[in-house]
């Protein structure tokens, strides 16, 4: 076979091994393969421990960036965030098992690469999808309802699972050969592991539940009272970015309280000061606290017990909080620290 | 020297900023660019490698962490 040095393909990079190894395979069949990865707001990629101080031996990278680096490819990043809220809002296939809308958000991702292949000249797409992966979208039914929705039955090329569909026009054309790609299946991740192993790549992420906070309980359910305490079904990317981060409760149904767990979360925090009132214990060393919501003058106390329970304050002591409100009026509070047991678990989100 | 604050960004923003800056500047162009995820540590330098750019220079203040590009 052929190869023409001419035939380009765009590869979805996520940061995960699936399509760090389906890129592999097409790049040794010698065509120029770039990266593409859409950062939706919802991406997992490393933000929790990128924004904690926590687990300080773990290297703070945006994996996606990492693989194109380690398979020498460029990648393009890019920012889908606005485009992508009517997927998260009203997806035509629905919701998986919690606010993930895998389907939907596939045939998006899809599109976007074919507008771009189509503008850039480049003659076909490959995924790192595995039949039977994924249980909402890496179905059979649900691969090939993303090549009908999206139109790209000819183009779209699965490399690590080819060889259970039909050939595609990379195939059919002789631009990849057939032979050399694969035929997985299934949730078990034996093949993927030892092609790595062929490939001598010992390093890869390894996302636990995939790469997207929506497919998290947690996070969806924070995310579902966003929307039921502002009425609509609306967010901005300082919204979902602040759920990943926080203790959120909400003791009272008009406002909800975001407490730093460590020092990063609190630097973090700390940078949306200008756009929320706040709450910090001023007589020990504590946790900074945004205040989502407009608080009433009786509110102030709770709010102080609440957030002096995460300082360094024994239950019951006498504690000093500076409420800090967005209109620049500050308000001083002396309360006594709530202790654990006084923290309701009805106010965690 | 042009400034780009990609500060209280979480990446890939940073990144994503400094990818459409450039794409408005010109060869030779020193970029400032002002960051606080410390995931830029790893990742502007990455991206400058994949795309041809040097960083002149990485510098940390508080908790601020200052690049110096060069286009």
């Amino acid at each position: 076979m052929t190869v023409s040095n001419k035939v380009k393909a765009l590869s979805l990079i996520s940061g995960g091994l699936d399509s760090m190894l389906a890129t592999k395979v097409i790049l040794d069949q010698g065509v120029h393969v770039e990266g593409i990865n859409f950062f939706t707001g919802f991406c997992v990629e490393g933000h929790t421990h990128a924004i904690r101080k926590q687990a300080p031996g773990k290297e703070k990278r945006n994996n996606a960036l990492w693989v194109a680096e380690q398979l020498g490819i460029k990648l393009h990043i890019i920012d889908i965030v606005e485009e992508y809220k009517r997927v998260v809002l009203n997806p035509k296939f629905g919701y998986g098992a919690h606010l993930n809308p895998c389907l939907d958000c596939k045939i998006f991702m899809i599109t976007e690469a074919k507008k771009w292949i189509e503008a850039q000249g480049f003659d076909f797409i490959i995924t790192g999808e595995v039949i039977g992966q994924r249980p909402k979208s890496q179905r059979k039914d649900a691969m090939n309802t993303v090549l009908k929705e999206t139109g790209t039955q000819d183009f779209l090329l699965r490399p690590l699972c080819a060889k259970n569909l039909l050939p595609t026009k990379p195939e059919l054309e002789g631009w990849v050969n057939r032979e050399k790609l694969y035929g997985f299946q299934g949730r078990g991740r034996h093949g993927q592991i030892a092609l790595a192993k062929q490939f001598g790549i010992e390093d890869y992420a390894q996302p636990a539940g995939g790469c997207c906070f929506l497919t998290n309980e947690a996070y969806s359910k924070k995310l579902q009272d966003l929307w039921a305490h502002r009425g609509e079904k609306t967010y901005e990317l300082d919204d979902i970015m602040l759920l990943k981060v926080g203790r959120h409760l909400r003791p009272r149904a008009h406002f909800k309280l975001m407490i730093a767990r460590e020092e990063g979360e609190g630097n973090y925090l700390s940078g949306y000061r200008h756009q929320f009132s706040s709450a910090q214990c001023e007589s020990h060393p504590g946790a900074l606290a945004l205040i989502e919501g407009d608080i009433k003058p009786e509110d102030r106390t709770l709010i102080a017990q609440i957030v002096s329970r995460y300082s360094q304050a024994q239950a019951g002591e006498e504690v000093r909080v500076k409420i800090q409100l967005k209109n620049g009026i500050s308000h001083t509070v002396q309360t006594r620290a709530f202790a654990p047991e006084e923290i309701l678990s009805e106010w965690y989100v | 020297m042009k400034v780009l604050d990609a500060r209280n960004l979480l990446c890939p923003m940073p990144v994503i900023r400094l990818q459409n800056f450039v794409l408005k500047s010109s060869k030779g162009e020193m970029i400032q660019v002002r960051c606080t995820d410390p995931g830029t540590k790893s990742d502007i330098p990455t991206w400058c490698r994949m795309n041809d750019h040097r960083v002149v220079s990485m510098e940390e203040l508080g908790f601020e962490i200052h690049f110096t590009i060069e286009v």
